[in-house]
């Protein structure tokens, strides 16, 4: 009962990054805030479902593939962030 | 089960939302970037229909190489140019958009005839698994029911290297593809090159281990192995062989080759072509996956590379 309380509300916390992260990307005014937006969903909502979802998997084979999952995506998110800011600070070539 | 229902509408509605947005965008880039999109969500639909071994696969091929592939030709052309610079004329697209509707209907009436149930060879599929010594009854449709089938797919994809090789000048026909960048890549990108390979490899050779049980096999393992070398390619860690490397060429021919080898070998210790002696079905098997992993990875790699552009040193 308790770590299905502490699932939802994990989860719904890691839906709501999702959901603010999304929101950021479609709203925000360029291309590094809207970076910033969208890594915050990536690293912190994934995070918390994964967090979630860690009492109901079987442990450790499901629990510690659901852990290297967010290490990964952590990293290629963290990585791409920087590639794609490093463009966006590229001046634009005269058309 | 209402909730899947609702999911899968939006898996659906999404699919061809993004599809049509891919067609209909008038930049390359963008719409190689929405045509990625569009093979990710493709996998999600096939692990929603119980294909986990598609959806490795279009994950891997269709949204990740191919992806690649694209994203690098877009580059080539120059980025940003439209995709379309005239319309064509009104006749042409009246054509063109008569014939498509013509072929929706054909499909969408072809769907709606299927006899139902709809004829199967699963149970005798299922059935006879035993016998490979395989668990994964895809795996055992690849390599033993229809083994023809597979054995011309790692040739067409030889094929497809020797295509894109011809496209090279005279000068430079056994030179080197031209490394992916001419300025010195970002750190952030030699960081990921040096990190990501150790877990790319090991989960690659995994997936090929697991796909005699479990949805894997050499196919999305290659394409795994393939991307860890395109990205030590791009970060300038690795690089790109000279076309008249012996050990690549013997690396490119070595999964048909033993293919056809044991296929061959078959005629007469199984008494037909592709066919294993019975209590020898899964090494054998086993062992052309292992040889078609190493083809499948240097062919998929190389196709990205490119033809070759400069002379070898």
């Amino acid at each position: 009962m308790i770590l299905d309380v502490f699932s939802l509300l994990a989860i719904a916390g890691g839906a709501f990054f999702f959901l603010a992260g999304t929101v950021g990307l479609l709203r925000f005014p360029d291309p590094l805030t809207r970076l910033h937006a969208l890594t915050k969903a990536d690293n912190l909502g994934l995070g918390l479902i994964v967090l979630g979802l860690l009492p109901r998997v079987d442990w450790p084979q499901g629990g510690l593939k659901l852990i290297v999952v967010w290490l990964l995506v952590l990293l290629a998110g963290g990585t791409v962030g920087q590639l794609i800011a490093r463009v966006a600070q590229r001046p634009v070539p005269p058309p | 089960m209402s909730g899947a229902w609702a999911f899968d509408a939006i898996l659906a509605a999404t699919v061809l939302g993004v599809a049509a947005w891919t067609v209909a965008a008038r930049e390359t880039f963008a719409a190689v970037a929405g045509f990625i999109a569009y093979g990710l969500l493709l996998a999600l639909v096939w692990v929603r229909l119980a294909a986990p071994d598609v959806a490795l696969t279009e994950a891997a091929i269709g949204g990740g190489v191919t992806g690649v592939l694209l994203l690098s030709a877009a580059a080539r052309l120059g980025g940003g140019v439209p995709a379309a610079t005239a319309w064509p004329a009104t006749s042409l697209r009246l054509t063109a958009g008569a014939l498509c509707t013509v072929v929706a209907v054909a499909l969408a009436a072809v769907v709606l005839l299927l006899p139902e149930p709809a004829p199967s060879l699963a149970p005798q599929a299922a059935a006879a698994l035993p016998a490979t010594g395989l668990g994964n009854p895809v795996t055992g449709v690849l390599m033993a029911y229809r083994a023809l089938d597979t054995l011309l797919e790692k040739v067409v994809l030889v094929l497809a290297l020797i295509g894109v090789w011809s496209l090279a000048q005279d000068a430079f026909w056994d030179g080197e593809p031209r490394p992916q960048r001419s300025a010195p890549p970002p750190d952030a990108l030699v960081f990921l090159a040096r990190l990501l390979p150790p877990v790319g490899i090991v989960t690659g050779v995994y997936l090929l281990w697991l796909g005699a049980d479990a949805p894997g096999g050499a196919f999305p393992g290659g394409a795994l192995l393939a991307a860890m070398w395109i990205l030590m390619l791009m970060a300038g860690l690795a690089a790109p062989p000279a076309v008249r490397d012996r050990r690549l060429r013997l690396a490119l021919v070595a999964g048909p080759l033993v293919f056809l080898a044991i296929g061959l070998a078959g005629v007469f210790s199984a008494g037909a072509f592709l066919a294993y002696p019975a209590s020898w079905a899964k090494p054998l098997i086993v062992l052309v996956e292992a040889a078609k992993i190493v083809s499948v990875a240097a062919a998929l790699a190389l196709l990205v590379a490119g033809p070759p552009q400069r002379s070898p040193r």
